[in-house]
C-alpha cells in the first residue's frame, strides 16, 4: 500500500491537475458526474450483496414467492430516479458544451492570440502569423493570454491534445478546426497527438510552454534569430515522414502557408 | 499471374514465424488425427454439411473460442510491449507489428469471437427456447456460418501470408486509404470483414423470420422468453446496421483499389464521411451484442433464483428502448471532431438516456432474486460481477457521454478501460454465463462447477488487475495504441501492473481449457439425464439433453410465459399424437458459397484479377445450383418419431 501510495504522489494526474482554464472547468465536471454516477453505483452494490445474501438458497428464513414478479410502485421508482438523474446531467451537458465548445472565443481582457498547428508524418508544426516565426514540436505561449489555435494536418487524422490545459480536436486535412485554450499558470506541459496516425504515432508529442509575457517576447527573439525559415521548399523537406523530431525553430513562415496546405487538399490530384 | 503476391509475403520475422508455424502445425495435427480416426467422412456428413443449427451453433463457438486464444494472444503481447517499452528500451515489437497486433485484436474479438459466441448461442438456444424445430431458412443459415468461417480464415491467413492493417481496428481513412497504407493489410481487413459481414446480416434476417414466424402455438410475443425477446431486438439491430458497414467498405474497397476519392485526403474525398458511416454501423453494433447478453442474463438469474423475472413489461420496453436508442448516439465517438455544441450536446444527451432502460434492468435483475432461492451457480456468478463491472462501466459511460468531459478523456486509455468494462464486464461474462447455463442442452452434461469457479475469479480479478490501472493511466493523459513512452510519465508501473491482469485472465482461460477437458472426461459423473438440470424455466429444458435433431417430436402448447415451469407444475401428462417431420436435408453449398467468397476475396486483396470473377461467377453458380436444385427436405414417418422417442425416453431413465 505504500509503494502504491508514494507511487500515486509522485504521479502526473494531468487530468485532474489542471493548469488551465478549460481543463479546470472540465476537471470539476468529472469530479461532479462521477459524485452523482456513485449516489446511484453504490447504492447498487450495497443492494446486490445484500439481496444475493439474503435469499441464497440455504437461508430457509426468507421469504420465498416465486410468482412475485411486479410492483409498480418499485417500477416507478427506477424508471423515475435513473430520469431524473439524467435530466440534471441533460441539462449540465447541454450547457458545458456550449460553454466549452472548443471554437469558443475564451472571454479575457487580454487581445487573444493565434497560432497555427499541422499535424504531420510525424510531428507538429506551429505557426505563429502574427509574430512571422514558426516552431516544431514545440509551442510557447504567454499566460492568461487566450491563444486559438487553427488545427489541420498534412497527414492521416490526428489529435491535438494537451490534457493540463484541456480539451483535444482532431486534426484533419483538408479541415480546419479551432481550438481555444488558455494557460493559467506557467510552466511545461505535454501535448501529444491521441490519434493513430501510422508509424511513427507514439512519438508524436510536443512541449507546450506557458510563459510570461517577458519570456515569449525572449523566446519569440530568440526563434527570430534561427538561421532556419519555413519557405515552401523548406515545408516540403519536413513534410516526408520522420519520427521522433527533435525541436526547431524558425527565425520565418512562408505567409499563408496553413491556408495553402489546407487548401491543397480541395484540388484534384491534390495529395502530392 | 499471382498480381501482388510473391514469395516475399510469407517473411514477416520471427515473431510472425512462430506465429505461422503454430497454425501449420496445428492444422496438420487437426488433419492428421482426422486421418488416423478414419472422421474425414463423418465430420463431412454430421458437421460440415450439416443445416441443423444445433450443430451449426456449435461450430459458432468452437470457432469463437478458438479466435478468444488467437485475440487474447494477441492482447498478452500489446501488454508485455507496453509494459516493458518505456525510456530507453523499446519492448519486442516494431511501431508497425504493434499497430497490426491492436489492429488485429479488436477486428478479431468482436467480429469472431463476440459475434460468433452470439450466433452460436441463438443457433443453439432459440429454435428450442421458442418451440421450434428448425429456423426458418436452414440452407441460408449454413451460408451465414460458412461466410463467418471464411472471413475467419482470411483474417487469419493474412498473419501467414502478406500482412495485416495497421490503421485500427475501424480502419480510419486517410490513414487507411492507400497513401499511407499501400501494403494489403486493410484490404485483408476490409475483405474479412466484408464476408463475415455480410454472414452476419443473412443470420439476422433469417432469425428475425424464425423467431416472428415459427414461435410454439400460444406463445405471443409478450409470452416469449427474454433471451428471445433480446434476441429479437439485436438482430432487428443487425438487419437496420449491417447494410451500412457492407456500404461503408464497399467504398473504402472502390477508393483502394478502384483509385476513387470518397474517403481519401486529397482529390475532394470525405474522411469525416467514413468516421459518420461506421459508427452509424458501429455503435449499434455495441448493442448488438449487449442485448442477447442481457437476454442470457434475464435466464439465468430467474432460473437460479427459481423464481418469475421480475418486471417482465418493464425489461421488453427497456429493450426496445434501447434498440431505438442505440441508433442515434453514433456521433459521441467523435466529439473531437468540432461538430459545435447544438450537436455534441445532442448526441450526448441521447447517450446518456440509454443509461435510463439499462438501469432499469438492472434493478429487475436485482428484484428477480429478492423473495427467491438464489443459488450461487458459476453463471450466478458471472451474473453478480457483471452487476459490478457493469455499473462501473455505464458510470464511466455516462461521464464521456458529456462531451466536455470526453474532449479529456477520448483516445487515452480511460475510453479503452470503459468499452473493455463494458465488452468484457457485460458481453464476454454474459456469453461465458449463457456457455455454462446451456451447456448440459448442448452435450448433455454439465460442466465442472469447481474449476468453472476458479476461472471465474482469475477472470474478475484479472480483468479488475487488467482495467483499472488503465481508467488512472487515461486520466494521466496516456493516449491508447502506443507502442512506447517516456520513462518520466511514471506510467510504467500501472502498464506493469495491467499486465499482471492479462495474465490473470490467461490463468482463467486456462481453467477453462481444464474445465472443458476434466468435463468431458469425467462426463458420467455430471450427466443430464431429465434434460433439466437446473429446475430450468423455458422451454428448451422440457426435451432431453442432447436434444434430439427433430428438437420437439410434439410441438409444445405455450398458453403462459415460463411455459416448461407452468406445465412441470400442472403436471398434467396425456399421451403424444405424433406427426410425420419435415427436416432439411444435408447440403455442402453453403461452404462452397463461401469457398468461392473466400477465393474472390483473396484476388481482390492480391490483385489476382484473373481470379476474381471466377470466385463471384462461382457464387451466382453455386446459388443458381441450389434455388433450381430439386427436393431438400426428408420426412421422418410419425411411426419412426413413436420409434425415436420410446428409444429416447427409454436411455433417460436408464443412464
Amino acid at each position: 500500500m505504500g509503494i502504491v501510495a508514494i507511487y500515486l504522489r509522485n504521479s502526473n494526474f494531468m487530468v485532474l491537475n489542471p493548469k488551465g482554464v478549460v481543463a479546470h472547468d472540465e476537471r470539476n465536471l468529472i469530479v461532479f458526474t462521477v459524485l452523482l454516477g456513485l449516489f446511484v453505483v453504490i447504492p447498487v452494490f450495497i443492494m446486490t450483496f445484500m439481496i444475493a445474501w439474503k435469499y441464497r438458497e440455504g437461508n430457509t428464513k426468507a421469504k420465498y414467492r416465486p410468482d412475485w414478479d411486479r410492483h409498480l410502485g418499485a417500477e416507478t421508482l427506477w424508471w423515475g430516479i435513473p430520469t431524473a438523474i439524467i435530466v440534471v446531467l441533460s441539462v449540465i451537458t447541454w450547457n458545458s458544451s456550449h460553454a466549452l465548445d472548443p471554437h469558443k472565443m475564451l472571454s479575457s481582457s487580454q487581445t487573444p492570440m493565434k497560432i497555427q498547428v499541422i499535424a504531420m508524418d510525424w510531428k507538429w508544426l506551429f505557426i505563429y502569423p502574427e509574430q512571422g516565426i514558426a516552431s516544431v514540436n514545440y509551442v510557447q505561449f504567454p499566460v492568461n493570454v487566450p491563444v486559438t489555435f487553427e488545427i489541420t494536418a498534412d497527414a492521416p487524422m490526428n489529435s491535438f491534445w494537451i490534457p493540463q490545459l484541456g480539451s483535444q480536436i482532431y486534426a484533419m486535412p483538408g479541415m480546419s478546426t479551432h481550438l481555444n485554450l488558455m494557460a493559467d499558470k506557467a510552466g511545461e506541459y505535454r501535448g501529444s497527438s491521441a490519434n493513430i496516425s501510422g508509424k511513427g504515432f507514439a512519438g508524436m508529442k510536443f512541449t507546450a510552454a506557458a510563459s510570461s509575457e517577458a519570456d515569449f517576447r525572449t523566446w519569440v527573439a530568440l526563434a527570430r534569430r534561427s538561421p532556419d525559415s519555413m519557405g515552401a521548399s523548406d515545408y516540403k523537406q519536413l513534410l516526408k515522414p520522420s519520427e521522433n523530431s527533435a525541436v526547431a525553430l524558425y527565425s520565418s513562415a512562408e505567409p499563408g502557408l496553413y491556408d495553402k496546405v489546407l487548401a491543397k487538399y480541395m484540388l484534384p490530384g491534390g495529395q502530392e | 499471374m499471382l498480381g501482388k503476391l510473391s514469395l516475399d509475403a510469407l517473411n514477416n520475422g520471427p515473431i510472425v514465424l512462430g506465429a505461422q508455424l503454430t497454425m501449420l502445425f496445428g492444422g496438420l495435427g487437426v488433419a492428421g488425427l482426422l486421418t488416423y480416426k478414419r472422421r474425414w467422412k463423418w465430420l463431412w456428413k454430421e458437421w460440415l454439411t450439416s443445416l441443423d443449427p444445433k450443430k451449426i451453433g456449435v461450430m459458432y463457438i468452437i470457432i469463437a473460442l478458438v479466435m478468444l486464444l488467437r485475440g487474447a494472444a494477441d492482447a498478452g503481447m500489446m501488454r508485455a510491449q507496453q509494459a516493458l517499452s518505456a525510456g530507453e528500451i523499446h519492448g519486442f515489437l516494431t511501431s508497425d507489428h504493434f499497430q497490426q497486433i491492436f489492429s488485429a485484436h479488436g477486428t478479431i474479438m468482436i467480429f469472431f469471437v463476440a459475434m460468433g459466441l452470439m450466433f452460436g448461442l441463438i443457433n443453439l438456444i432459440v429454435p428450442l427456447q421458442i418451440g421450434a424445430r428448425d429456423v426458418a431458412f436452414p440452407f441460408l443459415n449454413s451460408v451465414s456460418f460458412w461466410l463467418f468461417a471464411a472471413g475467419m480464415i482470411l483474417i487469419n491467413l493474412s498473419l501467414a501470408v502478406g500482412e495485416f492493417s495497421a490503421a485500427g481496428w475501424l480502419a480510419y481513412p486517410p490513414l487507411s486509404e492507400l497513401a499511407y497504407s499501400p501494403g494489403v493489410g486493410v484490404d485483408y481487413w476490409i475483405w474479412a470483414l466484408q464476408i463475415a459481414g455480410i454472414g452476419s446480416l443473412l443470420a439476422g434476417i433469417n432469425f428475425v423470420v424464425t423467431i416472428l414466424r415459427m414461435r410454439a402455438p400460444g406463445m405471443t410475443l409478450m409470452k416469449m422468453p427474454m433471451f428471445t425477446w433480446s434476441v429479437l431486438c439485436s438482430l432487428i439491430l443487425v438487419i437496420f446496421a449491417f447494410p451500412i458497414l457492407t456500404a461503408t467498405l464497399a467504398m473504402l474497397a472502390l477508393d483502394r483499389t478502384m483509385g476513387m476519392h470518397i474517403f481519401t485526403a486529397g482529390g475532394g474525398g470525405d474522411a469525416m464521411m467514413y468516421v459518420n458511416l461506421i459508427w452509424a454501423w458501429g455503435h449499434p453494433e455495441v448493442y448488438i451484442l449487449i442485448l442477447p447478453a442481457f437476454g442470457v442474463f434475464s435466464e439465468v438469474v430467474a432460473t437460479f433464483s427459481r423464481k418469475r423475472l421480475f418486471g417482465y413489461a418493464s425489461m421488453v420496453a427497456a429493450l426496445i428502448a434501447i434498440t431505438f436508442l442505440s441508433f442515434v448516439v453514433w456521433l459521441h465517438h467523435f466529439f473531437t471532431m468540432g461538430a459545435g455544441g447544438n450537436v455534441n450536446a445532442f448526441f450526448g444527451i441521447m447517450t446518456m438516456v440509454i443509461a435510463i432502460p439499462t438501469g432499469v434492468k438492472i434493478f429487475n435483475w436485482l428484484f428477480t432474486m429478492k423473495n427467491g432461492r438464489v443459488r450461487f451457480t458459476t453463471p450466478m456468478l458471472w451474473f453478480l460481477a457483471f452487476v459490478v463491472t457493469f455499473s462501473i462501466g455505464g458510470m464511466t459511460g455516462v461521464m464521456m457521454a458529456v462531451p466536455a468531459i470526453d474532449f479529456q478523456v477520448h483516445n487515452s486509455l480511460f475510453l479503452v478501460a470503459h468499452f473493455h468494462t463494458m465488452i468484457i464486464g457485460g458481453v464476454v461474462f454474459g456469453f461465458f454465463a449463457g456457455l455454462t447455463y446451456w451447456f448440459p442442452k448442448i452435450f448433455g452434461f454439465r460442466l465442472n462447477e469447481r474449476l468453472g469457479r476458479y476461472a471465474f475469479w482469475c477472470w474478475f480479478v484479472g480483468f479488475l488487475l487488467a482495467f483499472i490501472p488503465l481508467y488512472i493511466l487515461g486520466l494521466m493523459g496516456a493516449t491508447r495504441r502506443l507502442d512506447h513512452y517516456d520513462a518520466s510519465l511514471g506510467w510504467q508501473g500501472l502498464f506493469i501492473v495491467a499486465g499482471i491482469g492479462a495474465m490473470t485472465i490467461f490463468a482463467g482461460v486456462g481453467f477453462q481449457i481444464l474445465q472443458l477437458i476434466v468435463s468431458i472426461r469425467k462426463r458420467h459423473e455430471n450427466m443430464d439425464t431429465t434434460g433439466d438440470p437446473w429446475n430450468g424455466r423455458t422451454l428448451e429444458w422440457s426435451t432431453t439433453s442432447p436434444a434430439p435433431f427433430y428438437n420437439f417430436a410434439v410441438i409444445p402448447d405455450v398458453s403462459e410465459r415460463d411455459a416448461f415451469w407452468v406445465a412441470k407444475h400442472k403436471k398434467t401428462s396425456v399421451t403424444p399424437v405424433y406427426e410425420d417431420i419435415y427436416l432439411p436435408k444435408n447440403s455442402g453449398m453453403g461452404l462452397f458459397i463461401a469457398g468461392f467468397a473466400f477465393i474472390g476475396s483473396f484476388a481482390i486483396i492480391w490483385h489476382i484479377w484473373w481470379l476474381a470473377p471466377l470466385g463471384l461467377l462461382g457464387v451466382i453458380a453455386c446459388v443458381l445450383i441450389r434455388t433450381t436444385g430439386g427436393e431438400h427436405e426428408y420426412r421422418i414417418s410419425a411411426a419412426r418419431v413413436a420409434m425415436l422417442e420410446a428409444d429416447r425416453l427409454a436411455g433417460k431413465e436408464t443412464s
